[in-house]
């Protein structure tokens, strides 16, 4: 018999995996962590506990900007949950409708935005919408809503809202497709016996399927959550680094970017910047374990 | 099928909506290449009509391949790529293998070690990682990119692929162990072809984010030799703002690579997507 004699081959399947999630992934995270703690001061640097996050949180050079940051990234969220799940769910439910014709082309078409890259979409938005090339102000004109026209990205009131729906469209796709594939795994036969009991067409859908694609929304939620508190390349190109109008678009990522590599006359700093990843890190998982321990195990789950 | 379901008034609106929204979809992208292939005044005048024998010009690809290294920029996001995604699928195979093939202590804790990187974005440990890379030496290296991107799609390739492992009969594995295949030959052999579809999934939903990254080639990679063709051209666009010819052609050159893996690959990324391997 097989004495107890160490299997390495266990330890050669998991090492090169383990070895590069440590060291490239957990171990700068933690890194970034403690270097948060600390301050350079005459380029040695010094242990100084918490300071930096209440330099960060209160004092009012950085926190005007960090508060900012965070409002703005909470409406980013805020306008993705409103608008691209709804949307999401709304086309997904279209294209399940069964015997619906060329629901694959649709599919395909609709998820197109989504493979690419901000830098692509960030730059076609911004030329579009460009009160110089006039796309925009036109095709208004043509429905006779000239009059709403605005720069929008150049208006403070508006740049936020806009970039959030520009990455709306963009996204859209994602919660389409997991849903799509949600409602396609509902067995026919629910279905059959809903419209025996005079459950058809719109009902069916509020009545029957939302509920039983409740757990697939609410890993759409936790995705676009942990998306948006770690977004920074569409802002990025679209408005640059310094997230203008006046910082009306500057989000949690742009601010960290900033802040960790400097910008115009201002120099980088790196301890501030691991002090604002630190920040985020800790949203993200407030996020997740709410999601974890509060929605995921709460949502009723049918066996199907 | 019911009539309620089948309703032609229904069916013209669930089309009209559909057709309504894959416009709003498409349009920006129609209107950037369509653009690109028309000379400055016509851009401006008829920013909507298709180019025709008056108004074609390729003026503006012409500045673009002449200004920028575009070639040398696609050639990075290739390797970059290609390489990444190499030992993501190596490595979480080997890994997912390792999990789901063999009972031994800390099976559930490495499991649940190498899920955490899921829903934790690596970009927070952005500032650790550039000093490691300065440290090392291997800022503006395509490797430093490399290693990031390996590590970023580690935990998920593991979690999908060990999925799916669980699935493969013990019977096959028992039967070439007694045939005296080493444990090496059984993974290679045996069991990855049956994984194929999944490895592809896997190899699907991590491409297109490493292909479209800008944060990191923007941190770890800026120099010249190492740019990236999203970088590449988010560098060459920001200097050629006023050149609208060229910016117009050199979206539309980003544009097209992209398409066309699409093109290829979307059969695999929606079968991935609606498969639920991501639930």
């Amino acid at each position: 018999m097989q004495t107890r004699r160490i299997r390495w081959h266990i330890a050669v399947f998991l090492a090169p995996a383990v070895l590069v999630y440590t060291a490239v992934m957990i171990f700068p995270l933690f890194n970034t962590l403690r270097l948060a703690l600390f301050t350079e001061v005459d380029q040695t640097r010094v242990y100084v506990g918490l300071q930096n996050f209440r330099t960060l949180f209160f004092d009012p050079i950085w926190s005007e900007q960090f508060w900012n940051a965070l409002g703005n990234n909470f409406w980013f969220f805020l306008i993705h949950m409103l608008v691209q799940n709804p949307i999401g769910v709304a086309l997904a439910a279209i294209l399940s409708h069964p015997r619906l014709r060329f629901a694959a082309l649709y599919r395909s078409a609709i998820f197109i935005p989504t493979i690419l890259s901000f830098v692509i979409v960030g730059f076609t938005w911004k030329l579009i919408l460009s009160p110089l090339w006039g796309i925009a102000p036109s095709m208004l004109d043509a429905v006779g809503l000239k009059s709403l026209f605005a720069p929008w990205l150049g208006k403070e009131e508006y740049a936020l809202t806009t970039l959030a729906l520009v990455s709306v469209w963009q996204f859209v796709g994602i919660p389409m497709m997991l849903i799509y594939a949600a409602l396609l795994s509902i067995p026919e036969e629910i279905l059959e016996a809903g419209e025996i009991d005079g459950i058809t067409g719109a009902s069916a859908f509020w009545k029957i399927k939302l509920p039983l694609i409740l757990p697939s929304i609410g890993i759409i939620s936790i995705l676009t959550f942990v998306g948006n508190f770690n977004a920074f390349d569409l802002i990025y190109v679209s408005q640059g680094a310094l997230a203008g109008p006046d910082f009306s678009t500057d989000i949690l990522g742009t601010f960290m970017y900033r802040t960790f590599f400097g910008f115009q006359l201002q120099l980088g700093d790196p301890r501030m910047g691991s002090a604002i990843a630190g920040a985020m890190f800790a949203i993200i998982l407030v996020g997740v374990c709410i999601y974890l321990f509060g929605i995921q195990t709460r949502i009723r789950r049918y066996q199907l | 099928m019911n009539k309620a379901r089948t309703n032609p008034l229904n069916t013209t609106a669930m089309h009209g909506a559909l057709i309504l929204y894959t416009l709003i979809a498409l349009f920006p992208v129609f209107v950037i290449i369509i653009n690109s292939f028309k000379t400055r005044r016509a851009i401006f005048r008829e920013p909507l009509a298709l180019p025709d024998a008056d108004s074609f010009s390729l003026i503006g690809y012409q500045t673009v391949m002449k200004q920028g290294d575009f070639f040398l920029y696609f050639q990075n996001s290739m390797i970059v790529t290609v390489v990444s995604l190499t030992f993501i699928l190596l490595f979480g195979a080997m890994a997912a293998f390792a999990l789901s093939e063999y009972r031994f202590k800390g099976n559930l804790i490495m499991g649940l070690y190498l899920a955490l990187g899921i829903m934790i974005p690596i970009r927070i440990g952005t500032v650790a990682i550039l000093e490691m890379m300065v440290a090392t030496g291997l800022v503006n290296t395509l490797w430093a990119l490399i290693l990031v991107y390996t590590a970023q799609g580690l935990p998920l390739a593991v979690f999908i692929l060990s999925e799916f492992m669980r699935q493969v009969s013990d019977d096959l594995k028992d039967a070439g162990r007694v045939d005296g295949l080493s444990e090496y030959t059984i993974f290679f052999r045996l069991v990855l072809p049956l994984v194929r579809p999944a490895m592809a999934t896997v190899a699907v939903f991590n491409m297109i984010p490493i292909w479209n990254d800008l944060w990191f080639p923007l941190i770890l990679a800026p120099a010249e030799e190492t740019k990236t063709l999203t970088l590449g051209s988010q560098v060459f666009i920001g200097q050629f703002v006023t050149d609208w010819n060229a910016v117009l052609s050199a979206l539309s050159m980003a544009i097209l690579p992209v398409l066309v893996l699409y093109v290829i690959f979307s059969r695999q990324l929606i079968r991935g997507l609606t498969s639920g391997a991501v639930k």
